[in-house]
Parts: C-alpha cells; structure tokens; sequence
C-alpha cells in the first residue's frame, strides 16, 4: 500500500480522538443507524438470503482456490475482446503503468470515478506528481476532494461531513478546480446534487482518459462490472477515449451466472436498494460504443501475501459492501479516519494489516479495533469470520511467527511486551463504557455464536485447514468489560 | 521476471497449503438460490414490474401499439422537449406523432451536441419485475450507451409481457456477456449527503417507462 496514510497516529490515539468531534460522531450515528435499518429491510425481503450468502462466499473460495487459473483465463477473454491486460506487483508498479497509459494518449487530466484499489495505491497523487491532474467524480468523492480531506466510509465517504460543512466547502473550492459553486448556494442536498452535476458535467464532457476500479471481473466472458449510483461511473466508462480499470486480482469470479448472487446480495448489503440505480457491464471494447482503447491493470499489492495466510485469506472474499462498517459499534464511535487506512471499519481492521503487514503501530494496533462482538460476521454477505480474522491477527502481532510478506516468507517478531496489545486495550475503555445500544447487539451475537460450528462442514473443512474456529466467549466483550473494569478486576 | 509471473507464481506458493481440490467449478458452488422469488403468471410479474419501477420514482405509463406514438408525442410535449434524440433502429411509428426535431445519434455525433438534446427515446432489452431494473444491451434501437445517459430526460419504452422476466438470474440469462449492458433502476440518485435521498446527479433526472403491450 502507498504511505498515503503514513504518520497516521495509532488506532487508539486516533480513535480518542475522532470520539471527542461531537459533529462527527453525531454524522456517524445519524448514517450508520439510517443505513443499518433499510439494510435488514432490503434483505429480510429475499427469502433465500442464507442460500445466496452460502454461494457468495463458495464462489469467492473457489476462485480463490484457483486463482492463477482463473486470473490467466480472465487475461485471455479480456484480450480476446479488444482490452489489453497488465499485470502490477506492487502500488508504485501500478502507478506507474497508469501514468504512462495516460501520457501515452497525450493528455493531462483524467476522470475517474470511485474506486478503493486507486486509494489504496494512491493514484491520484502520482499522477499529480507527474502532471497529470485526477478529477474524483462521486459527489462523496468531490467533496472529500474539494475539502483536502480523507475518505472515511467505503460507500459513503463523506459521511463524516454534514450538509452545512459541504456548502462551504463547495462555496469556496470549486471554483480553483473549474465551474465555480452557483451564487446564493444554500445547503438543501438537491441544491448540492446540482453544483455537484453542473461543475462535473463540464469536465465529463471533455474527458479523453477515464479510470475506473470493479467490483467483479468475469474470467470466462472478460466482462466488467461496476455498480453504481449517481451515473458518474457511466459517464467515465463510456464518453472517454481511453480507459484504464485498475482492479484487484481478488475481484475475478469464474462466470456469467455468479453475477446472478452478487448482483442481488450487493445493492442489499451496501446500499441497502433492491437494485442501485446503475450497473455496467462491459467485455473490451465496442466498436463505436464507448472507448476505443481499454486497459486493465490487475493489481496484486499485498492480496497474494494474504492469499498466503490459512486464516486471513478469508478476507479476499469481501465484495466491499460495507454492511460490516454500519453495524460495528467501534466504528460508530471512532469514525472512519481512525482506522487510518483506505479500508475503515471491520474490514479495515482484518485487511489492511494483511496488505500492509504490521510493522507499523497504526497496523499493529488495527486488530485490536473490535469488541468481536460478532455482528460484522452476521451482516457480511459472504460470510467472512471477521472476528476469527482478528483474533489470528492478535496472536500475529503479540506472538509474532512466520508469514509472507512481498511473496518470500519471514518470520515476525513479537510486538514488545505486548505494547500493542495494552495501548489498544487501553483504548477500548471509551468505547465500552457507555452506550447501551452496544450491550443489546452483542448479547444478540452471543446468543447466536452457539450456532456456529467450530470447524466448518463439507467441503469447507478442507478450505480451512485443519485449524479449529476459535471458541466465542460465552459473555460478551463488553460485559466482561463492565464486570471486571476492563480485567483490572478479573475475579468479579 | 514479469510481473504477470511473479504474481502467479505468488499466488501457487501461496496455495501451497491447500489439499488438492477436483471438483470442478460446477460442483463448487450449491446453487440453491431460488431462480425467481415466488411464482407470478406474466401479468403479476409486469404488475410488480411496474410497482417497483415506481417506488424508485421512475414515472410509468401503460399503453397499445395503437396509442403509443401518441403517448410519447404527450411526454415530450409536457417536458417542452425541443429536440429528441433517436437510436438507429428505432420503431419508425413511436416517434410518428412527435412534435419535437428528431436528432439521429451518428458515430460522429459529439457528445457537447448530446448534451444539447432534451429527450432520449429507447427501447430495452430486458426489464427485471423484482428489482424495478431495466436492462439496455445496445441493440438498435437502444443504441450507444452514452444517448441515454446524457439527456436529462429519458423515456423508455418495454414491451410486455413479453420482455419482462422476474429476477435478476432471469435476466442474466437472457443478455449476451459480448453487449455492452447497462442496468438502470429508477433515475440517478446520490445518498452522500447525510443519507438523504436526491435524485438526478448524473444520468436523466427524469425516467419515464412505458409499459407496451
Ligand atoms: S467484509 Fe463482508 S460485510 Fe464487510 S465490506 Fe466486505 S463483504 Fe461487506
């Protein structure tokens, strides 16, 4: 990952302090809350949610299980349709390839519409590094583009700034970055939707390189799929020349008909919508229909290190739906931002060590930013054990051991006298120590854990190894915290 | 060593550790998912179809062959459209009674003259009853996937029942993985500020659906 981030402070620095902006944890409760509530609506409303789920994350295991086959297989529809396929190590090979892309077709500015893989690598920097200039399109985008800020919700990064915040910076930004913000601008979100259409339309209209993630890639047909909202994503993917998609390797899945899963358990988990407003599909290029030239960038950066890991590669399974931020009572409290990462919130806290490796004290404090009550697991739709995820990564950071990092193997050493462990632990205490709403959720979670198997049945055994699930405790998290004042008084 | 080997060859040594797998792709995956959600006769399945179009705020009007030209003569005259613009393979009749200059999309056409037309009128290769979706697939007389996402104004035109299926597995397996597809439910809409819903950031802010048939 690039050090997009680096000189973040720690987790629980980080979170203590994103715990006292009163503005932004009232932002954070109003959306989590709003989102958490259509979301359980949304999929009460298929019958066949568990069937769906159990798909989903078979599907995800079994490309994952033959992921080099299925990548080379994806390279051949791709290039067999007019695309031409690239292949990135690492974030700065990545960068590098997309720049040269870029100025191979002469042009110094780009659009580009929201895409987790181009923060990650930090994309939009070395392209100004190198004189290229890249427009975010996502009107959550923009306004974190606009106001010098960092996002901090996978699907909603602006969810950290409140309609009043957004006209002022929209008032006093837009117009260093072209069209400038309608006079008498007032906050109403239809009046922003529209400074946002107006001061986007002209830049879409004259763009001639366009760049793009995906959120699934289709190895038998070579097809792309993006799933979104406001029509920007469309627009990127087809008034431009050029396009360049930089995807993970991880987002490949065998055929047409898995789309059939992800396409009805996405909207529903992320959006919380039978459907979201725009999905595009697209396989190479098409004549006079779109652009002329396209170019995918399958990018590894870290997802091979964690494919390496029997426990962690779980985490490549995620589709980025982000139901497990909404639902985590950490995250509500400690926003986005604290996770100091372009993955927030539970999967934030499982990926981004894995990608990053935890050398660093914000990544070796990640793992701690959970309560593990659960509730990420019961929500996520394909099935990823969060929990077990950070309880390996715990033991990663406090034991150290053997690992890959960069494709050879090394051994961790452990974290000193547990410091991690007890600065995180520390930590938790503001998030523990109130709210009622946390103890009702985690009782919940607790209730059901009887429920989960500790080795997983039929085929799923294998996947995992001979590795036992770890056992829940019987009390949650934040009941032993309360009982024992966070272990000070362990014989309570 | 390019990097396309040195990933695969990550991704192998990464997979060291897992027994040798035979089940083919096909016995991978349980596909005990439901294909449809309930079971409609075509009239139920177009009678959801236009329930759930709605409720993402697309405008939905029902008509005959006979009325049709009519009808859309009516919608753009309501919007005050100018001009409208015209897929190649286009019904000739649906636009026989329009008002407006029809404007016909040529591979040259710049997209600054599109974004100058009031209206798009298409048709649809396949609409999805569960989920309020239509499906445009570029054929003739949907055309390019740009005419109807720059006019503000799109009007789109199903024929029922019989281009309507149920769910989204339905769907899939009538489209073509070659076409270029675009899923539209109901006219854009954004969320990002404070989760209130505002519809019509980037594609048409208005959609109107006519149910044919
Ligand atoms: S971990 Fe699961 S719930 Fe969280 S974003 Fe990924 S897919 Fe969604």
């Amino acid at each position: 990952m690039s050090g997009t981030y680096l000189g973040m402070p720690a987790f629980p620095r980080a979170a203590r302090d994103a715990v006292n902006d009163r503005t932004l944890r009232g932002n954070l409760r109003h959306a989590t809350h709003t989102i958490r509530a259509k979301r359980a609506r949304a999929v009460a409303e298929v019958s066949d949610w568990a069937a769906l789920r159990e798909a989903g994350k078979r599907i995800k295991d079994h490309t994952l299980r033959h992921l080099d086959r299925y990548l080379v297989r994806l390279e051949e529809s791709v290039t067999a349709a007019g695309g031409t396929v690239h292949w990135a190590a690492d974030a700065e090979e990545a960068n590098r390839i997309v720049t040269r892309l870029v100025k191979e077709t002469g042009e110094s500015e780009v659009v580009k519409v929201k895409s987790m893989a181009t923060q990650e690598i930090g994309l939009n920097e070395a392209l100004e590094a190198e004189g290229i200039r890249a427009y975010e399109t996502d009107l959550a985008e923009l306004i974190v583009q606009l106001g010098k800020d960092r996002p901090s919700h996978i699907l909603v990064p602006a969810i950290h700034r409140n309609r009043a915040e957004i006209r002022d910076i929209f008032r006093t930004e837009m117009g260093a970055w072209g069209r400038p913000a309608p006079e008498g601008l007032t906050d109403t979100p239809a009046e922003l939707a529209e400074a946002a259409r107006l001061h986007l339309r002209e830049k879409f209209l004259r763009a001639k390189v366009g760049i793009s993630g995906a959120n699934f890639m289709v190895a038998e047909t070579g097809t792309l799929v993006v799933v979104e909202s406001e029509g920007n994503g469309r627009m990127c993917l087809t008034l431009p020349e050029t396009l360049i998609s930089v995807v993970g390797i991880e987002k490949v899945v065998p055929a047409w008909r898995d789309l059939e899963v992800f396409l009805q358990t996405l909207p529903r988990s992320s959006t919380a919508e039978r459907m979201n407003p725009y999905t595009s599909m697209w396989t190479g290029t098409t004549g006079e229909d779109g652009p002329r030239a396209f170019h995918l960038v399958l990018l590894d950066n870290g997802r091979t290190d964690t494919l390496a890991d029997r426990v962690g590669r779980q985490a490549l399974r995620c589709i980025r739906c982000s139901a497990c931020l909404n639902v985590c009572p950490v995250y509500e409290r400690a926003g986005g931002h604290a996770y100091g990462s372009v993955y927030p919130g539970p999967i934030g806290a499982i990926l981004s060590p894995q990608l990053r490796g935890t050398a660093s004290a914000i990544d070796a404090s990640l793992p701690y930013a959970s309560s593990l009550c659960g509730a990420c697991y019961e929500v996520c739709p394909v099935a990823i054990d969060i929990p077990e995820v950070l309880v390996h990564l715990r033991e990663r950071v406090v034991q150290g051991g053997p690992a890959v990092r960069e494709g050879n193997r090394v051994v961790l050493r452990p974290a000193k006298g547990h410091a991690a462990e007890r600065a995180a632990m520390r930590a938790a205490g503001w998030a523990f120590t109130h709210p009622r709403a946390l103890r009702a959720g985690q009782r919940l979670a607790s209730r059901t854990r009887r429920l989960h198997p500790r080795t997983l049945p039929g085929p799923g055994r294998a996947w995992t190894g001979t590795r036992d699930l770890p056992v829940l405790p019987p009390e949650p998290f934040r009941d032993w915290w309360e009982r024992t004042r966070g272990g000070k008084d362990e014989t309570r | 060593m390019s990097s396309r080997e040195r990933i695969l060859g990550r991704v192998r040594r990464a997979l060291a550790d897992v027994p040798p797998d035979g089940a083919p792709y096909e016995e991978a995956v349980p596909r005990d998912y439901l294909r449809e959600h309930g079971e409609r006769t075509p009239a139920e399945a177009v009678e959801l179809l236009a329930e759930n179009l709605a409720d993402y705020r697309a405008v939905v009007h029902r008509t005959g062959a006979a009325d049709l030209p009519h009808l859309v003569a009516r919608l753009l005259a309501a919007r005050g459209s100018r001009e409208v613009l015209v897929p190649p393979g286009l019904p000739a009749g649906w636009l026989s009674a329009a008002g407006p200059v029809r404007v016909d999309d040529r591979a040259e056409s710049t997209v600054e003259r599109l974004d100058r037309v009031d209206s798009v009128v298409t048709g649809c290769a396949v609409a999805i009853a569960e989920t309020g979706t239509l499906v445009l697939d570029g054929s003739p007389d949907q055309g390019r996937r740009r005419i109807s996402l720059v006019p503000d104004h799109h009007i789109c035109v199903v024929r029922v029942p019989e281009q309507v299926v149920s769910s989204v597995p339905q769907a899939l397996d009538r489209l073509d993985p070659a076409r270029p597809s675009t899923w539209i439910s109901g006219p854009s809409a954004t969320s990002d500020i404070e989760l209130d819903r505002v519809e019509g950031v980037h594609g048409p802010r208005t959609l109107e659906v006519i149910l044919l048939g």
